[in-house]
This record gives structure tokens, sequence and C-alpha cells, in this order.
């Protein structure tokens, strides 16, 4: 047990520190780094799948004026470290997924550098790519661990035998789609190599987490991690696609270091992220529910088919709810990867969470259904006392009074269970639900450094605001921790002159960094007392989580969805979202909000919308742009009703916070999916959900 | 994937303009820029020089006896907000607000946006072969991506769609091209002006290289006066059209006296419904002749296989749109 904060900023409503600098344009971001006379570069990107590049003509780019340099296999700097392939650039001439860099134009201008990149000419020995995703492929494989190091698959008792001894059962097959992170602020690097003094690179990157992107990126130069300084004070999103680094970033620092001295700028096109920066898998999602007619749980199995990169792994970890969310003596989960000819998939908002309650949370609704009993009800009857694997109690678990005051605040008891009966002029009308979760995570390591001057307190760490809220939330911590107001404290973050800092990801921030920032701060008390002397400063780093052997600690939350469904055309509108979340103590009522609002849209983008498609003869996805890759538009989205319970969790950390930046997406196009049904009948198993699935067996 | 240095001028005249453009195989005219410049960062337009005509031709809406006349400069959001146009002629008002953007709208021309470009993702995608872009190369979309793709008059180099709204409502309501080419002024119906795909499906219409659009004039057809437009899409807003349905409709006394009907998102040009038409002159007011008019429009469309599931569910998609958008409008005049 923790003694929490006592919070008197904590749970305060509290604009953005930097929103009016972000509205007003004058906060900079990556890109716009203030450095003398850069040189731009633009990527030569593979347009086959797999193969061989034979030969690089760069005359006709170098012919152009202005063009300063190009880079190729044939010529770029040979690395330290190779290992991790996706960093590997122009490091040897195989092609290993179309899109990839295979060179790079340095120009006087970002035009020059585009224009020069076309015209570099190249010869590949083209071998035959392998890009479809199936489960009946032969080369399924188990990968060693999941997405960061879980089991791959998961049993106890029988499931086969409750399969067939059960009163109901539910046995389908659920696809989540490819999905590409997309924020809003495309990737973008400004690289300068200072030679003298042993050389210093200096990176201006849009990351989550100046910390990790500078170890990895030392570690692929062979350099010292104080010869790497990374600077990111603010990023325009990220959804996991800037937690890790990824090609662009090592091309930018190739392409400084044959300009030593002069800073180089890259900034990827939205058409290039869909190729370098990572994506989230598709899945196959194999779902078997055994029930009693009383409706509890008798087997619950989940065994999922996704993909990864041949060049490197990524196992997403689809199937871990299912093996938390509901009680059941018989359980089983497996994850099985094909190794395919396609880029490398990362961290999607959620990752495992969000596509791993998809199908699960359409298999309940098809049981309700099935055993005649209410979708929100069968959730009840299902809830576990303990993690049904670890037989941990749970930290706090609250996704019956979620499901309840969610119930309450959408109007559900007005809901017709039997589907297409509602119509509203045109419209069918039907309401659905799903549940929520996302684990606690902190992460094991993160200083934060007090200082106290100038009557003030100045907490350094080098930490993210992805946007999330970072540069207000971690303040409020401080401020409690430290008991001052908020306008005495000062927060530096996203930059590794401060402490190291993990990255913004897995929701996992604030229980991290404000941790670290509340053992600093009671360290600082503890050494300087109340009444500290001007230059006193202390650090501290974030203890690690021990409670976490004696608990699981999750998030919860439960969604409802109002769908309706042109009866004529079959268009599929949501006009309303109840979100109800049990996410421990929340920091900033304003931030905390726009975070579940997002993820929420995000889910509903997700069900209805976003479906990278993959054309198998090329190897690429071919709707690689805003207007063909769909995402919610405000029109999209009609009233979302966000709400969250005072959730006390002495165990979690001294903040009482579970993390909020990703469960907002969990649960989310498994709600829609049901809600569609109950509006039409149509139960749809493949996301996305769009009207050439209902058309057929619309009246 | 490139932005090459090309010349702009801005023209004086819709004359010199003409001159300047037809003497030049890699001129090119600017409009609002809403497709063009996509096309110029794309590489899918690579021109020597840009000639911007958004001076040359007028800005302005006039009632011409009993048709309305409407220069080619004006902006889509103009034309929208014209209330001639709202009054008379709603399906093209509609047509317009279901396209693009605000943004764009405030951008895009009269003359422009007939002559935007199949949003065709290989189309766009120069690493991928494409008939249109580059003749002789094939067509990728044949067993790819056809979500967005024909259902009608397709050919073997080309299964794209023609992108714009507005084309689809000027289809229906029979209007009139004004062209300035070099052997001078002429007119030609809006309906003749898009081609189909065929063997030359580099040719979205029938003008030549250094043909201006100077106006586009709308017939007084009064039953336009109760029209609709009706645009079906994935998205509620920024999407092209899954399909898309233009109708006007005329009922007295429970029969269909008169009606126009085009369709949008179904084929390389915007699509007129004749033979729907012609089934429906006389006929009882019902859905079950709406029906049979859709069909018999519908007896040679052709689905396309594809990575996504194809585009067959276009064919019942559009006859069900069409059926509901008439079964409104003929609602609307029971109701008058």
């Amino acid at each position: 047990m923790t003694d929490l904060l006592r919070p008197k900023a904590i749970g305060q409503s509290m604009n953005r520190r930097d929103g009016i600098g972000k509205v007003t344009g004058t906060v900079p971001y990556a890109y716009e780094a203030d450095v003398d006379a850069p040189a731009y570069c633009h990527p030569v990107q593979a347009t086959i799948a797999r193969g061989r590049v034979i030969e690089v003509d760069t005359a006709p780019a170098e012919a152009l004026d202005g063009v300063i340099a190009v880079l190729t296999p044939g010529n770029a700097e040979r690395l330290a470290d190779t290992d991790d392939a996706e960093l590997a650039v122009l490091q040897d001439d195989t092609v290993a997924f179309r899109g990839q860099f295979v060179g790079v134009v340095i120009a006087e201008s970002p035009q020059i550098a585009r224009a020069a990149a076309s015209l570099v000419r190249i010869t590949y020995a083209e071998q035959s790519h392998d890009v479809r995703l199936s489960a009946d492929r032969t080369d399924l494989y188990r990968p060693d661990k999941v997405n960061p190091a879980f089991e791959t698959d998961t049993a106890q008792g029988d499931v086969a035998a409750a399969m067939a001894s059960a009163d109901v059962t539910v046995e389908q097959t659920y696809t989540t789609a490819m999905y590409h992170n997309n924020p809003m602020e495309p990737h973008a690097t400004v690289a300068r190599w200072d030679a003298a003094d042993g050389g210093r690179l200096t990176l201006w990157d849009s990351t989550q987490g100046v910390h990790p992107l500078r170890k990895a990126v030392a570690g692929v130069f062979g350099l010292a991690a104080d010869q790497v300084r990374v600077i990111c004070p603010f990023v325009g999103g990220g959804f996991g696609s800037k937690g890790t680094p990824h090609a662009h970033v090592v091309l930018a620092a190739l392409a400084a270091r044959a300009l030593p001295g002069r800073a180089v700028k890259l900034a990827l096109t939205r058409q290039q992220m869909f190729a370098v920066v990572g994506y989230r898998t598709p899945t196959i999602q194999r779902m078997s529910l055994g029930a009693g007619r009383d409706g509890r749980l008798t087997a619950i199995a989940l065994d999922v088919v996704e993909q990864t990169s041949r060049i490197k792994e990524f196992a997403e970890q689809t199937a871990l709810p299912t093996r938390m969310m509901y009680a059941a003596p018989n359980r089983r989960t497996t994850h099985r990867l094909a190794a395919l000819d396609v880029p490398v998939p990362t961290w999607m908002r959620a990752p495992g969470e969000c596509p791993g309650m998809f199908g699960p949370e359409v298999a309940m609704d098809e049981l309700a259904e099935a055993l005649g009993v209410d979708p929100v009800e069968l959730r009840v009857r299902n809830e576990p006392d303990r993690d049904p694997e670890t037989g941990l109690p749970f930290s706090s678990r609250n996704l019956v009074a979620c499901l309840r005051e969610g119930a309450r605040r959408f109007g559900w008891a007005e809901r017709d269970p039997r589907p297409g009966a509602r119509r509203d002029g045109r419209w069918l009308v039907g309401a659905g639900v799903a549940a929520s979760v996302y684990p606690v995570h902190r992460m094991p390591e993160s200083t934060a450094l007090i200082r106290f001057a100038a009557d003030s307190y100045v907490v350094e760490i080098g930490a993210a605001d992805l946007g999330t809220g970072t540069w207000t939330t971690l303040p409020q911590i401080a401020a409690d921790a430290l008991d001052v107001p908020v306008d005495q404290v000062a927060v530096r973050i996203g930059d590794t002159a401060y402490p190291m800092a993990s990255v913004a990801g897995g929701s996992s921030g604030m229980a991290t960094w404000g941790s670290a920032v509340v053992e600093a701060a009671r360290a600082f008390r503890a050494k300087f007392g109340a009444d500290p002397a001007d230059g006193d400063e202390v650090d501290a780093d974030v203890p690690a989580n021990t409670a976490q052997q004696r608990y699981a600690m999750y998030a919860f939350g439960a969604q409802f969805v109002e769908a309706r469904v042109d009866v004529d055309t079959g268009e599929i509108r949501v006009p309303r979202l109840t979100g109800v979340f049990a996410a421990g103590r929340i920091v900033n009522p304003v931030t905390a909000r726009s975070q579940f609002i997002g993820g929420m849209t995000m889910g509903l983008s997700m069900a209805l919308h976003e479906n990278s498609v993959l054309d198998p003869r090329f190897g690429h996805v071919v709707n690689h742009d805003f207007a063909e890759y769909h995402i919610a538009t405000n029109a999209d989205v009609g009233d979302i009703d966000v709400h969250w319970l005072d959730e006390h969790d002495p165990h979690v950390n001294p903040m009482g916070t579970k993390g909020i930046g990703e469960i907002g997406i969990v649960g989310t196009a498994a709600a829609v999916a049901n809600a569609v049904h109950n509006a039409t009948g149509v139960r749809v198993r493949d996301l996305p959900v769009t009207l050439d699935k209902l058309l057929p067996h619309l009246p | 994937m490139m932005m090459r240095p090309f010349d702009f001028r801005t023209a004086q005249d819709a004359a010199t303009a003409v001159r300047t453009v037809a003497a030049d195989p890699s001129a090119v005219f600017l409009g609002g820029g809403t497709n063009l410049v996509d096309h110029l960062k794309l590489g899918v337009a690579s021109p020597d020089l840009v000639v911007d005509v958004t001076g040359v031709t007028s800005d302005r809406i006039e009632k011409r006896g009993d048709r309305l006349w409407i220069g080619a400069a004006v902006r889509n959001s103009v034309l929208a907000a014209d209330p001639r146009v709202r009054r008379r002629y709603p399906m093209l008002a509609e047509a317009l607000l279901a396209g693009a953007s605000g943004q764009l709208r405030n951008m895009a021309t009269t003359g422009g946006n007939p002559l935007q470009r199949t949003r065709c993702v290989y189309f766009q995608d120069v690493t991928t072969p494409c008939d249109k872009r580059q003749p002789g190369s094939g067509c990728s979309a044949i067993g790819g991506y056809t979500r967005y793709h024909a259902v009608l008059g397709a050919s073997e180099h080309c299964v794209a769609t023609h992108p714009s709204d507005m084309a689809v409502a000027l289809t229906a309501l029979d209007a009139t091209v004004h062209v300035l080419g070099r052997a001078g002024e002429r007119t030609l119906p809006f309906g003749d002006l898009h081609r189909l795909p065929g063997d030359q499906p580099d040719r979205d219409t029938v003008l030549e290289h250094g043909d201006l659009i100077t106006a586009i004039e709308l017939p007084a057809l009064p039953l336009a006066a109760r029209s609709r437009y009706r645009k079906v899409r994935d998205r509620a807003s920024y999407a092209f059209a899954l399909v898309s349905v233009a109708a006007a409709l005329d009922v007295v006394d429970g029969t269909v006296r008169d009606v126009r009907l085009a369709f949008g998102g179904v084929a390389h040009k915007p699509w007129r419904a004749r033979r729907a038409e012609d089934v429906l002159r006389g006929a009882p007011a019902t859905d079950a002749t709406y029906r049979a008019a859709a069909q018999a429009e519908l007896a040679d469309a052709r689905a396309l296989d594809g990575v996504d599931g194809g585009n067959g569910f276009k064919i019942p998609l559009v006859a069900r749109t069409m059926v509901a958008v008439l079964g409104e409008l003929s609602a609307m005049a029971g109701a008058r």
C-alpha cells in the first residue's frame, strides 16, 4: 500500500501550459528546429517488394543544380551496429519490402531533393514476394514471446472438452484490418554532426522518447550516449509510431554525417509514412466461448494469427486481454506469426488490447444473443474475483460499475434486444456495448531532478508530451508532492539534457515519470526541508512497482454506442458514444477528457473507416493518403459522453493513477459492430464495418 | 514523387491563354489548382508551363433569358450558394456541397471541376503501371483495389471513375459547355464532354489540348426545381462517392411525366441514365417502376474483382439509391 498524495493540484482542471503557443503556431516542432543554413534530404524508396539493388545511377540526380550528395548502399557509411535490420539503412543491397529506403538525396532545398530523388535510377534483381496473411499458411510460427515480453501461449484446463459439453458455444473468426498510426505531425528529423571533440550528433526528432531514441541511435553509430543529444519539446501525436526510432532517423543522421557541421532536415511525406514508420498488424482471431445456460463461461479461448516483417519480428500481444477479462475454468490463448515481405509493424495505440478486444467482445455479444441474456448482464455474470490466470487479486477492478453507470447514462434500458426492431424514418437504429481494459504499466527507468531557484521549483526529466498534456500534468503532480502551489513549479522535458526518462508508451508516462517526481520531491524535502536555499537540488529514480507482484493492475471501462444504418444504402452513422472509465485518479480532467475522447474517436474510426489496403501484387499500401485512407472526420463523430468513476487505488503508485492514453480506443470497435448488429441483424466480424457488408442483408 | 521546375504565367485574356497552351504540348491551364497541384507534387503531371486562367474567364452567374449562365471562374462555393441555383436546380447545389471541403470549394472553379482527374490510387501512384497516366503500361486497378472503380462502360485499359459530383448534376441537367479553342468558340452538350476510356484512357474528355472552358449554361428545365443529389460514401464528409444519383422528377396524377437521371462513381464519365429515363417516362410513379428502370439501366453493369472484396456491391447500391431518391422526389410531389 502506497501513501497516496493528498490531491490539491491533482484533480484540478487546468488548461494546457503550451496551449496558447500551439494554437498560435509559436512552439517549435522538430522540423522547425532553428538551425543555420540547413540542407534538406529526400529518401529514395524501393519500387519492388523483394530482391536486390543491382545498379544505382545517380548521375541524373547529381546533375541537378543544388544537389549536394546522393547516398546509396554503395557509398553510405558503414554503421557500427546493424543488428536491428529496420535501422540498418543503406547497409547492403537487399530489398525486404516495397518502399524501403535504398538511397537519399541531400540538396539545398526540399524541392530539389525531392525532384532529384525521382531521378535516381535503380536497377533491381527482383524476386517473387509474399505479403498475403492467412490463417491457412503452413509457415506460421510461434514467436518466443509477444510484445514486449509476455508469454506467447497460455492454457488452463481443457478447452476442447469444455466446449464439447457447453450448453451454448460461440466459435467464430474475427479479423481486424491493417492500420497506420498517422499522427497529425508527420515524422521529421533534423540532424547535425559536429566533428570536433570526437564528434557530437544533435537530433531534433519528433519522438515519444528522447532518451530511448538516443540510446538506439548511439548504438547504431557506435557512439557514446553523451555524444548524442536529442531535442523534442513538442510532438504532434505519435500513437506509438514515434515510440521507437524508424529508418528515417538513421537516414537523416547518415546524411548529416556526410555534411559535418551542417544541419540536414528530413520530413517524411504522408505517403512515405505508410511504408517506413510502422503500422498495426492485421489480425485473424479465432474465438471460442462456451457457457452454461446460466450464462457463466466454462471455456474461453483465442487463437491469433498476425504478421510481422521478414527482417524484424514484432509480435502484437493480441490475446492478452482474453487472459484476464472474464472468469472461466478452461482457457487458452495462442499467437502465431507469418513473416512476410512487408514493412515492420509496431506499436499503435493500445497494441494488443485494441485489436484483442474486438473479436472477444463481439463474441460476448453473440453469446448474449444466443443465451437471450442482456450483454451487460452477461459481462457482469462473468466477472472474476481474481485475475483468472495469475490468481492475483485486482488492485481495483470496477468494470461492473462502469457497465452499470454507462448503461444508466446511455439509456441502455430503452434498447430493444431484437435486432432490426427499431426504425426512425429511413434509419435502422441499434445500440451496442463492449468492455474496455488497459494494464497499468510502470517503466523501470526514469529519473527526475528537482532544483529550487528564485522561489520556484524546477523539475527536469527527459519526458515527452505527445499532445497528451505532460507539460501541464507533471507540474500538478510535482506541486502536490512538494506541497506548493502549481504555479510555483516549472517543468523541463523533451531533451536528453534532462535526466533519463522512459518512452511515452503503454499509458505509462504519468505512472513512471510521476512516480520519479514524487520520489525526488520526497527526497528533496527530506534533505532540504520546507525552506530550501537557491540552488538546492536532488534527483531520484522511479521506484520499482513491487506491489505488481501481489496485485493485478488494470484500468477498466465500458463503451456504449448508438448506430444508425440507412435502410436503402447501408451507410452507417454513429450519433453518440458513451464511455465510462475506472482508471484510478484523474490528474487533470481537461486533458484526460481529451485523451478519452481521442481514443474513442480513433476506435470509431477503426470500426467504420480505417483500412490500409495492401495490394499483394505490388506489396504496398495503395490507399496511402488521407483522401483514400479514411479517418473519422468531424462529421462522423456525434456526441461523445465521457465519464469516469472516482476510483481509489492505493496500490498502483503514489498518485493513484492508472494511465489513460490508450484505454479509450479499446472496445470501441466491438461496441460499434454490436450496435450495427442490433440495428440490422447483420453480424459483421471483419473490420471495418462498411455498407457493402450490410447491403445484401438489408430489406 | 517529384516537383519539377516549370514556368508560370498569368494569362491576360482567354484568347492568349488558349494560343499559349495550344502551342505548347507541355503547357497546362491552372484554375483553382485543387487537383493539378496534387499532380505536380505526385509527379502525375509534369508540365513545363503552367498558365493561370482564373482571371480570364467570367466569375459571374447571369440570367440569360430563361437560362442560367455560369462563368468558368465562378468558385464552387459561390455557385452552391447562389439563390437561383438553390431554387431552380437544387441538385446542383447539393452536388457541390457534397464535394470536397469548404476550403477546396472556395478554390475550385466551375471550369476546372469537371476537368479534375480520377482519384484511382494507381493513377496517382507513379510507381504502378497505369494506362491513363502512361498509355501502354497496363491497368493496375484491374485485379487491384477497385472499391472506387467503374461498373459501367469500363475497358480493359481503364476502370477508373470520374470523381466530380458537380459534373453528375450538370449531366442530368442537360447543361451546355462553352469552349474557346484555337478555331474560336463552340458549344457542346455537357453530357458529351466526358468520354468512356475505350483504348484511349488518357483522354478524359473530348476537348483538344488548349481548349478552355469559358462558361457552363443551364437550360430552364422547370422540373429541376424538384431535384436531388444523393451521394453515398463511406465517410460522412471528405470522401469521394461510392455511388451517387442526381435526379429530377415530374409526376402528374401518379404518372412520371418527365425525369432526369445521372449516376456518379460508376463510370469513367458522369453516367446519364437514359435507359432508365425511357422506362420511367409515362410509367406509374411506383417503386416497382423505379426498380425496373434501375434494372434496365444496369443491365450491362459489370463488377470488378479486387483485393478488398471488389466493387460488385455498387450495382445493387446504385439501384437502391436511385429507387430511394425517386421515391423521395415523388413523395415531395405528392405533398405539394
